[in-house]
């Protein structure tokens, strides 16, 4: 870091639930639909309604607090947080105060290669506000959209364990992963179905941590990049220039690529939390708390981390497969048969598979590719039953057709040659219609070999061993 | 009648003759309706009616009509109740008279220059004059009670969850109840089965089974052990009061009740406890009155903020932004724990002192209000001694317990006075037996001569 100086980042990120109805009413957790219409008296907050607890949050946040190593509290409570805004209709915000749902954890990253634990302070649950909309149509107004009031959140708090904004984004990333590994979240970044609030701080290396600022409005993770980056920058100038950071709340302008200050400590908002009295206290049974965890398949994070440090996969491509559920789950069921190597397997299924998918927007149980048909590809190539060309054949109809593979080389007739007798043959016949050539390579023309090799392929229909062909065709040279 | 006692906010004649008629038809035609079917009744303004203003008696709302019916008029329309109205109340339930309604002050039926009572003031002075055979109305520090006890009615307020609060425009969600206010018992029984029960839309509605009181209305009090806690007889309760309802025990000891002296020591912090605890919530409940959605809007404003400021400054009257400022500040950083906490806390120690007691006594038997209804204008402007009139009462609703007021004589000046008997959880039964038990020893309500 610059001039000896370290970064503390802390990410407090919020993630929009996929649950069919809202938190407290029975209104569609939907996105994009018309304006104001899903709504109903209790999301609008209209006098006399009270909120019920939608349980499938409850489930949602105890899976994501297994997924990051929390202390699921079997007794939480709900508290109203209080603050003005139009778009807040009751004007609080049913959110968890000091007992929230999941407490210390952490998450396993891996970061250029090195394996990080960042700490989880705790993961809450709270409803989603509204939205202003403004427009030069609007008369000098500004109207509200309250489709979005009641959509359930859980807030996952970090602790100020990441140093760089390259950690940052890893953890955003992984976090992401995590949440459609458990199809929890849509993940939709556009839609905000993710959104953070950032804190930094800069401190000389060796020195206690300095007074760290909160940055609100960071709606992708490259703008938290860039966001983190900017603040880091104007902290250490602000140091080196003799002046002082002072804890204010800041926010990123990611068109102008600057952060600007939203209010200073004096003018923070006192929220007056207490306990939301419409609502009962969440008791969850220790029963319940073991069965999500049986819900909870094997985390990318952990993957990379098997795949690096167990496969030898490089870490961007482990990320890779990782990320993606199914790629995944074809990988590990492959590595499963124990018989060949992983780079064996990772050829194929980010290459031609990815680019397959990549090219038709299918996913890969929309193909017929699996574990069995693609081990017995690997196997017939590593046992040169057939060319790396034949395989890409075969491949490709094992995308769409559900076919063995030993019946594909066959219809195909893609089996290689690899009988010395019969190459000999062809050599034979090839270095007797070459003359010139063979004289070539004998005068020290080393290059007429690979002409002579391309003409037994050739003679062979492109069927011949390529690696045993080269060897007779040398042998036979002397 | 109306003219005199101002017990309406809104009435809804139209609609009432309707439902009358089409209550008649059905009968004539001889279909079996249950025993409500037809009976004028009264709705509190701050209960929310589909289609008809609830205003909470506030200027806030005065042009609010809501779009769906709170569960209670829902059960109501059900059980083919024909509603009268919306009854008068102190603004968002928050006073001890109707005085601080935005639609007047209600007159006690019984002399037309003092107050019924509060916030409930209305319902009590509807059902006392006549203008409705029955009342709904809501109970968060003794707003059915106090009122009740005031116009020579009967007021019961439930434990908290056994009537659903979905549609009751909260003042204070942890302490708020429905409740009815009857002429006699019997009625109250009646409507109170036919309110009660689960109600899937509020989480703090309890499971019970659906009960018919009036069924099981049983008089006589043989055995049962009646309790005088001497904390509600201290110096700050008229003599009158004192007399009266130490008379009502009296008789009912004569009848086979078991007397006994107990003491409630914490009783001296339930008032503190009661305006801190209810003023946070109200501060937070009333926060939604914001001039965005619904509701009064100032005309003139520059800007957001302004907009904020002036609606609510001109929206809401004198008591309500009391409380609001109270209820703010006992809940702000620095100052929770040693207010809203410590009330919370203390309210842990009420509700046990109370557990105690009842496992040796069935009934409490106490004054509803330290004295009769007062003159109208009386402890307006002086809230320490307004708020002191509610000291019997609010402690009930800190330990979330029943309570009935029930007519039990006259001061010197000829004003009823009421006698509060207060059970442990879900014994609205035994408190009605008891009540009913009275009720039928003395003769019951008398009309006032207006």
């Amino acid at each position: 870091m610059n001039n000896g100086y370290e970064a503390v980042i802390g990410l407090e990120t919020h993630a929009e639930l996929s649950t069919d109805s809202k938190i407290y009413c029975d209104c569609k957790n939907a996105f994009g639909l018309e304006v104001n219409s899903q709504v109903c008296p209790i999301c609008m907050g209209m006098p006399g309604t009270l909120p019920t607890l939608n349980e499938k949050v409850v489930d949602y946040a105890i899976m994501m607090g297994h997924a990051l190593n929390c202390r699921i509290n079997r007794v939480s409570k709900q508290d109203r947080k209080n603050y003005f805004y139009p778009d807040l209709p009751k004007a609080y915000q049913i959110s968890q105060d000091d007992t929230p749902l999941c407490a210390d954890g952490y998450v396993d990253i891996m970061v250029n290669g090195v394996e990080r634990k960042i700490g989880v302070t705790r993961i809450h649950i709270e409803e989603d506000a509204g939205k202003l909309l403004h427009s030069d149509k609007f008369d000098g107004c500004s109207l509200v959209d309250l489709n979005r009031c009641g959509v359930p959140l859980i807030e996952i708090v970090s602790e100020p364990d990441l140093r760089s904004p390259e950690e940052a984004k890893v953890y955003l990333e992984t976090l992401k992963s995590i949440l459609q590994y458990l199809d929890i979240c849509d993940c939709k970044m556009q839609e905000g179905s993710i959104r953070c609030d950032v804190n930094v701080s800069v401190h000389k290396i060796g020195e206690p941590f300095g007074t760290r600022t909160e940055m609100k409005n960071v709606n992708s993770f490259s703008a938290a990049v860039r966001g983190i980056e900017y603040e880091i920058n104007r902290q250490i100038s602000v140091l080196e220039a003799g002046g002082t950071i002072s804890q204010e709340t800041r926010r990123w302008d990611d068109v102008k690529g600057e952060s600007v200050l939203m209010r200073s400590k004096e003018d923070a908002h006192d929220y007056r939390y207490f306990p939301e009295p419409d609502l009962r206290t969440i008791v969850v049974e220790q029963e319940r708390i073991d069965d999500l965890k049986k819900r909870i398949p094997e985390l990318p994070n952990r993957k990379i981390l098997r795949y690096v440090k167990d496969w030898g996969v490089a870490q961007k491509d482990a990320t890779f497969i990782a990320e993606n559920i199914e790629l995944a789950e074809l990988f590990d069921s492959c590595m499963a048969k124990g018989r060949f190597s992983a780079r064996a397997y990772t050829t194929w299924i980010l290459g031609d598979l990815v680019k397959h998918l990549n090219e038709t927007g299918k996913t890969v149980s929309q193909t017929k590719i699996n574990a069995d048909n693609l081990t017995d590809l690997v196997e017939s190539i590593e046992k040169n039953v057939i060319s790396n060309a034949g395989g890409k054949k075969v491949f490709a109809v094992l995308l769409n057709e559900d076919k063995k593979v030993s019946d594909l080389i066959e219809q195909l007739g893609l089996a290689q040659v690899s009988d010395t007798s019969e190459l000999e043959k062809i050599a034979d016949s090839v270095l007797a219609e070459n003359e010139k050539s063979v004289n070539d390579y004998k005068n020290g023309k080393t290059n007429a070999l690979g002409y002579l090799v391309g003409q037994c392929m050739k003679a062979s229909k492109g069927k011949a061993n390529p690696q045993m062909m080269k060897e007779i065709v040398l042998s036979k040279l002397g | 009648m109306e003219d005199k006692v101002n017990a309406y906010v809104t009435e809804d004649m139209e609609n009432a003759l309707k439902t009358a008629e089409d209550i008649d038809r059905r009968r004539s035609s001889g279909e079996q309706l249950g025993e409500l079917a037809g009976i004028p009744v009264g709705i509190k303004d701050n209960i929310s009616t589909k289609g008809l203003r609830t205003s909470c008696s506030s200027k806030m709302l005065e042009n609010y009509v809501p779009p769906f019916n709170a569960f209670v008029v829902e059960k109501l329309k059900q059980a083919g109740v024909v509603i009268t109205g919306k009854l008068n109340m102190d603004e968002f339930a928050m006073g001890s008279s109707t005085e601080t309604s935005y639609f007047g002050v209600t007159r006690n039926p019984y002399d037309l220059d003092r107050i019924p009572g509060g916030s409930s003031g209305g319902s009590a002075a509807a059902v006392a004059a006549g203008e409705a055979v029955a009342a709904i109305g809501s109970d968060t520090g003794g707003s059915i009670r106090q009122p009740a006890s005031y116009c020579g009615v009967v007021g019961l307020k439930p434990t908290y969850g056994a009537v659903s609060r979905f549609g009751l425009v909260a003042f204070a969600s942890s302490l708020d109840q429905i409740g009815p206010i009857t002429r006699t018992v019997e009625d109250a029984a009646m409507l109170q089965s036919a309110i009660c029960g689960h109600d899937k839309m509020d989480a703090t509605s309890v499971i019970t089974e659906a009960k018919d009181y009036k069924a099981a209305l049983t008089a006589g009090v043989k055995g049962v052990r009646i309790g005088i806690p001497k904390e509600y007889f201290g110096d700050g309760i008229d003599d009158n009061v004192k007399t009266a309802v130490m008379q009502a025990v009296k008789l009912l000891e004569q009848n086979g009740a078991v007397v006994k002296e107990i003491s409630l020591p914490s009783t001296d912090y339930a008032l503190s406890s009661y305006y801190i605890i209810s003023s946070a919530e109200a501060s937070s409940n009333l926060a939604r009155y914001d001039g965005v959605k619904y509701g009064y809007r100032s005309e003139n404003y520059d800007g957001l903020i302004d907009m904020y400021e002036k609606t609510r400054s001109e929206g809401f009257g004198d008591e309500v932004k009391r409380r609001i400022m109270l209820g703010t500040f006992v809940l702000s950083s620095g100052f929770y724990d040693a207010y809203y906490k410590k009330a919370k806390l203390l309210q842990r120690r009420i509700s046990a002192e109370f557990s105690e007691n009842f496992r040796d006594i069935d009934v409490i038997a106490t004054p509803t209000v330290p004295s009769a209804a007062f003159k109208i204008g009386e402890n307006f402007g002086d809230p320490v001694k307004m708020y002191a009139t509610d000291i019997c009462t609010v402690t009930i609703n800190i330990a979330g317990l029943p309570a009935i007021s029930v007519p039990c004589g006259y001061s010197v000046e000829g004003l009823p006075i009421g006698l509060q008997l207060i059970g442990d959880k879900f014994m609205e039964q035994k408190l009605l037996d008891t009540a009913y038990t009275y009720e039928k020893l003395v003769g019951g309500f008398r009309s006032p001569k207006l």
